[in-house]
């Protein structure tokens, strides 16, 4: 299919799509009065009462940290536990951790293969539990934060949050698109491996379960962990283009509504549209130029007599068609979703290095809730600026920007720069992360450094190329993965817990617009200049120095 | 506004003093306020060693280094250059301040006698008499008599004021001159405490604490260098990974480009030239704060006399009752008001004249003045009783007849509703009308509030005139709103309702039943005529008293902000041509396919990262007098101004560097440097 219809199919068609969700949304998550399922969740959890940001923030934690602590418990003892048909044995105890980390943190960087290693209890107990519950974290932390700049007296309750967000959101989307799934083939069964005899007689064991709930959840809630290793591209993961398509809309459909939630409850749909405006133009640049570096041939084929109009096949399904590699890569990483519909290793370098950017962005359009909160952080930075441009002391939308916004924000994007770019660092130069690449040179640093980031990103996509099962690996990108997740959304609840302890000051025409071309130029400036060029050296002797080695 | 020109920034006498401050303040103690100069310093101090270590070890590429440690330096040595220049000009002043200062002594009475002591002797509370000729020696309060003061020490302004005891007239400053009688005043300032002590502390910046924008802003540039640090320091793992190695002086290069160096050089000197724009305008902010503030204000209370209307009312109608003849209002009025030396009185008088009236006044005649409890005045000569003032007190003096009453009500009302002040004439027990007095609106207010409107700031009008007549003259001047009758207390609800619905209000005062009004104000101006009260309570006095200049204080406030934002905007973009410099020139080396990147067609990878240092150093001093001057300010809409601001300093930042690394480059080569 032609690369731009199908490009404009997914994004025009799910952007629209979002509309309504967003409205559905910011109905069930902040809902005007006590509706019928506010009270039902205050009487199952017995959460009474509203939070401010700290006790918000605590209620989150907390809730967090339990659910780590079952996951973990039940990924370490899977092999004594119920619901595991082809007797799985024991994990590793870094890699449980690791795993934990991952699911907890809406990451799902897997270091291990589904089918391999995971029973059906973990598959749906441990880890497809935290896919809904780690997306509702997500937002219900969005909710928060909207609330805090709306001017409301308190954040809401994180505990009726995110049962709003897991029972009233993401499970009833989920039950549609997994109802979709397995109409379109995918399994969806209790029962162990199945056991073919193949054409020439030997005995296949294929690997299936409970798929299509799993797959459902993990594109919903921009989890991307896959079922089975190969993710979707595995045949039963994801067995056709109908699927591939539902997929792809899946991936971005929540965190583009997310924006209009966000919108309706601080009551800007404007100011919403701009900043969906910008995500856009963002997530349009990628495809548009992901597509177009991979439609050249990969550099080893170039002299050789093949056809080379058809751009690098190299790594993709050729089932799902060649533009659904570079347009899921992009994506999966613009939303930390992290599942993967072609080897992000065998992409062309440039090709790779659009994921790492939507990764180091992190925000257009982001991971469910996270995206939009992230996207936040950028905001402050660019009202702050543009604010003084406009001869004020910069306030974003009544709430004035001083020395603890900035601090706080400038604070998330240096968390982010480190875990990336330290992480990194600190692998490339030991034999950590030296002696687990399988590429040298350019190529197998942008190994190391896509790790980091997709960690540091919660997206959890691997470029793969990588021995990402060592001690070492698991360690460490499983403290990045939780730093990486928790601390952007402490930081941003705290910005806006300081704006609802000050006087809000009225808007008028000498304030600062947030609703129009300029505000967007200037937060699309921002995000460039803050997000991106500190990244630039790194992808400098990564995916650039690679292209322009094989170029040169 | 007084404007400076750029060229006697760097006088010599300016220069000189200043690049002297410029080597002192390399001192760590100072250098440590700003966080990004301080790193400046480190690294550059980390390149020095490391380039003398080459240059015992003979390497080859030690010339290279040490012109980058000059460099470095300089870079730094620029950023206290802007600071020093900023202070040396406030330092004139303060210089020319002292001097008045220096050597006053008072007569300190203690109880009967009077002893000569050095003002800084004087404590707070003493009282000190000061004669024909003497300067006074302390801030403080006249308590008895009543003198001409010249103030031109502080005003600049040589025409003599008068200073009386009791009511809103009787502050004094330490350092003016008495130019006639004698009074006593009550000090009300500790020696070192007082208002030129004050001045000059401000206009040297020695007071100056930063304000909360620049302490946020600073926080921003601290988290920027930090994350360069890391983007910067994690390279030689990132190279080590490919078996290569990175030197040091160039990934040090590399970091003092990326950092922004320019804004945070200009930073404090920013700051200190916005506080002395506003002192060579003859306005005293007691802190940068109260600038700052000045740029967010929503609405600007301002009094209607002097303010939207020439100070002095004018006659412009007699309207005599029906029944009366117009020639007797005409005769009464002039006869009550000959003798009233008030401007109004004065325009009544010149008004019957130009209406062919002629009338002296009677021999034996007995004047009544204005009191503020008659609120009439006249005369009283060959048995008439000749009255004007205002209706309510005029009514009251007589029961007069209640259909001239009535006739008399009608006729006021309607001037009342045109905007003018009725004054009502009686002679006597007869009611003979009204004379209607005009306010003059200034000539261009109403377009400068339609300016402030498009700014987004609403102007409100504080009067005590009636509401009939205020409505009037709100909606001749164009002015938003307006609060008439208004008392003290008004003034101060109406701060507070406004300030309640988030908005930041601007006033200005001189009586002291203005101070709390002064101090509940985000920006309150107490004229130097002021009482003390007034002056203490506001956070800028303004020296001229021209409550006019509450707009212009806006703007500065508004100038000082925008510069500093847009010198950010402009040197954080300039860190993407300084990538594209320096980037290829790192990695050429490792990877040759890195070349591609050098879109400036660099000459050589050493003369590239040299180039983008030297465009990195020169550009703050070429940024100073902007930094000093501030940015072109005009009025407009907060979008427009954003339009502005971002064409120039973010597309320029973009831009300008990319033809200054080139342009140096050039230069480098040509010179064989590198």
């Amino acid at each position: 299919m032609d690369p731009i219809f199908l490009s404009t199919l997914i994004v025009g068609g799910t952007a629209l799509l979002s509309w309504p969700l967003g409205r559905y949304m910011a109905w069930a998550m902040d809902p005007a009065g006590n509706n019928g399922p506010t009270n039902l969740f205050e009487r199952i959890s017995g959460a009474r009462g509203m939070q401010d940001w700290r006790s918000y923030v605590a209620s989150l934690l907390i809730f967090n940290v339990a659910m780590f602590t079952i996951c973990f418990a039940i990924l370490s003892l899977q092999q004594f536990l119920a619901l595991n048909p082809d007797t799985k044995g024991a994990l590793d105890a870094h890699l449980a951790f690791n795993t934990a980390a991952s699911f907890t943190t809406n990451t799902n960087l897997q270091h291990y293969s589904g089918e391999v290693s995971m029973s059906y209890l973990s598959q749906l107990a441990a880890l497809m539990w935290l896919q809904f519950v780690s997306a509702a974290t997500g937002i219900a932390a969005l909710a928060a934060l909207a609330r805090g700049i709306a001017g409301r007296e308190t954040m809401g309750h994180f505990m009726i949050d995110v049962q709003r967000a897991t029972f009233l959101v993401l499970l009833p989307l989920a039950v549609l698109v997994a109802g979709y799934m397995v109409l379109m083939g995918v399994p969806m069964t209790l029962q162990g491996a199945a056991q073919a005899v193949t054409l020439e007689g030997a005995t296949q064991t294929i690997a299936r379960g409970p798929v299509a709930v799993f797959l459902a959840i993990k594109q919903l809630g921009t989890n991307g962990g896959g079922y089975f290793g190969p993710n979707a591209t595995h045949p039963l993961e994801n067995p056709s283009f109908w699927t591939n398509l539902v997929s792809m809309i899946a991936i971005i459909l929540i965190p583009m509504a997310c924006v209009w939630m966000f919108g309706r409850i601080i009551g800007r749909q404007r100011h919403a549209a701009v900043i969906f405006s910008v995500m856009l133009v963002f997530l349009i640049a990628k495809i548009a130029s992901s597509v177009w570096f991979e439609s050249a041939p990969t550099y080893a084929l170039r002299d050789l007599p093949v056809e080379q109009t058809l751009g690098n096949l190299e790594g993709k399904e050729l089932r799902l068609g060649a533009t659904t590699g570079p347009l899921w890569a992009v994506l999966t990483s613009s939303t930390s979703n992290g599942s993967v519909g072609a080897m992000h290793d065998s992409l062309n370098p440039l090709t790779g290095l659009i994921p790492m950017i939507g990764m180091w962005l992190n925000a257009t359009f982001g991971g469910v809730g996270v995206g939009m909160i992230n996207m936040f952080v950028y905001i402050i930075i660019a009202v702050f600026v543009a604010g003084m441009m406009v001869g004020r002391t910069p306030e974003y939308l009544g709430h004035r920007v001083e020395a603890r916004e900035v601090k706080l924000a400038v604070m998330a994007l240096f968390l982010h720069a480190v875990l990336i770019l330290g992480g990194t660092a600190l692998f490339a130069a030991t034999p950590w992360g030296q002696s687990t690449t399988l590429n040298p040179g350019a190529h197998g640093f942008s190994e190391i450094l896509y790790e980091f980031t997709s960690a540091a990103a919660n997206n959890g996509s691997g470029f793969e190329g990588l021995g990402d099962g060592t001690a070492q690996w698991n360690i460490a990108t499983g403290i990045v993965m939780l730093l990486g997740r928790f601390v952007p959304i402490i930081l941003p609840l705290a910005i806006a817990g300081s704006f609802m302890t000050k006087q809000r000051a009225a808007e008028s025409v000498g304030t600062l617009g947030v609703e129009d071309a300029t505000f967007a130029t200037m937060l699309a400036i921002t995000i460039i200049i803050f997000g991106a060029l500190t990244f630039l050296p790194a992808a400098a002797i990564g995916p650039m120095a690679e292209q322009l080695s094989l170029a040169y | 506004m007084s404007k400076t020109s750029s060229a006697s920034l760097f006088t010599s006498e300016l220069l000189k003093p200043a690049l002297r401050d410029a080597v002192r303040k390399l001192d760590p103690r100072e250098l440590y306020r700003n966080p990004v100069m301080f790193t400046t310093a480190v690294v550059a101090l980390l390149a020095t060693v490391l380039a003398l270590r080459s240059l015992v070890a003979g390497a080859e590429d030690t010339f290279f280094q040490l012109q980058l440690v000059i460099w470095l330096w300089l870079t730094v040595l620029f950023g206290n250059l802007a600071e020093a220049l900023a202070e040396g000009r406030g330092k004139a002043q303060a210089a020319a301040l002292r001097s008045t200062k220096a050597e006053l002594t008072g007569r300190r009475i203690d109880g009967e006698q009077q002893e000569k002591v050095p003002a800084s002797a004087l404590r707070k509370g003493d009282l000190v008499r000061v004669e024909t000729d003497e300067l006074i020696p302390a801030d403080g309060e006249v308590i008895a008599g009543v003198a001409s003061v010249n103030e031109a020490a502080i005003t600049g302004e040589s025409a003599p004021v008068i200073r009386e005891a009791g009511g809103d007239r009787s502050a004094v400053t330490a350092g003016t001159r008495v130019l006639s009688d004698g009074i006593t005043v009550r000090v009300t300032a500790e020696p070192g405490q007082g208002f030129i002590d004050r001045m000059i502390a401000l206009v040297e910046g020695a007071s100056r604490a930063k304000t909360p924008n620049e302490v946020a802003l600073t926080l921003l540039l601290t988290g920027l260098t930090l994350i360069f640090l890391v983007a910067v320091g994690t390279l030689p793992a990132f190279t080590a990974y490919a078996g290569q190695t990175i030197s040091v002086p160039v990934l040090v290069a590399l970091f003092v480009a990326l950092i922004p160096t320019t804004i945070s050089a200009l930073l404090s000197a920013i700051g200190i030239a916005g506080m002395d724009r506003l002192v060579r305008f003859n306005v005293l902010a007691k802190s940068g704060r109260a600038v700052e503030a000045a740029g967010d204000i929503d609405v600007l209370l301002l009094d209607k006399t002097g303010t939207i209307t020439l100070g002095d009312r004018q006659a412009s109608e007699f309207v005599a009752l029906p029944g009366v003849a117009q020639g007797d209002l005409v005769e009464a009025a002039m006869l009550a008001s000959l003798a009233d030396e008030t401007p109004e009185g004065r325009s009544i008088v010149a008004l019957a004249r130009a209406q062919g009236m002629e009338a002296t006044q009677p021999a034996g005649a007995e004047v009544v003045t204005f009191t503020a409890q008659t609120r009439v005045s006249g005369i009283d000569a060959d048995g008439r009783e000749v009255r004007k003032g205002a209706v309510d007190a005029v009514l009251k003096l007589h029961p007069f007849d209640a259909r001239a009453t009535q006739a008399l009500r009608q006729v006021t009302d309607r001037i009342a509703r045109d905007g003018g002040t009725p004054l009502a004439v009686s002679d006597g027990t007869r009611l003979l009308g009204a004379v209607h007095l005009k306010d003059i609106i200034k000539t261009g207010i109403k377009e400068r509030f339609a300016e402030l409107r498009r700014m987004g700031i609403r102007t409100v009008m504080i009067t005590g005139d009636n509401p009939l007549t205020a409505a009037a003259i709100a909606a001749e001047s164009g002015v938003d709103d307006f609060l008439a009758e208004a008392t003290p207390e008004d003034k101060l609800e109406l701060i507070r309702k406004e300030q309640s619905g988030g908005r930041l209000v601007a006033m200005c005062g001189d009586g002291t039943n203005d101070a709390p009004a002064l101090a509940q104000a985000d920006v309150g101006v107490a004229m130097n005529t002021g009482t003390q009260a007034a002056r203490e309570a506001g956070n800028m006095v303004d020296l001229d008293n021209n409550p006019t200049k509450l707009i212009e204080i806006v703007g500065l406030g508004k100038q000082l902000l925008m510069t500093r934002g847009a010198l950010t905007t402009f040197s954080i973009s300039n860190d993407v041509a300084k990538y594209f410099a320096i980037l290829p020139a790192i990695f050429v080396a490792l990877y040759p396919g890195l070349g591609t990147l050098n879109v400036m067609g660099l000459t050589s990878p050493q003369s590239a990262i040299l180039s983008a240092v030297i465009f990195n150093a020169l550009i703050i001093p070429c940024l100073v007098p902007l930094a000093l001057r501030g940015v072109a300010y005009k009025p407009r809409s907060a979008s427009r101004q954003l339009i502005g601001n971002l064409g120039l300093y973010g597309l320029g930042g973009l831009i300008v560097p990319f033809i200054g690394i080139k342009g140096i480059d050039l230069a480098v080569a040509a010179l064989g440097l590198a």
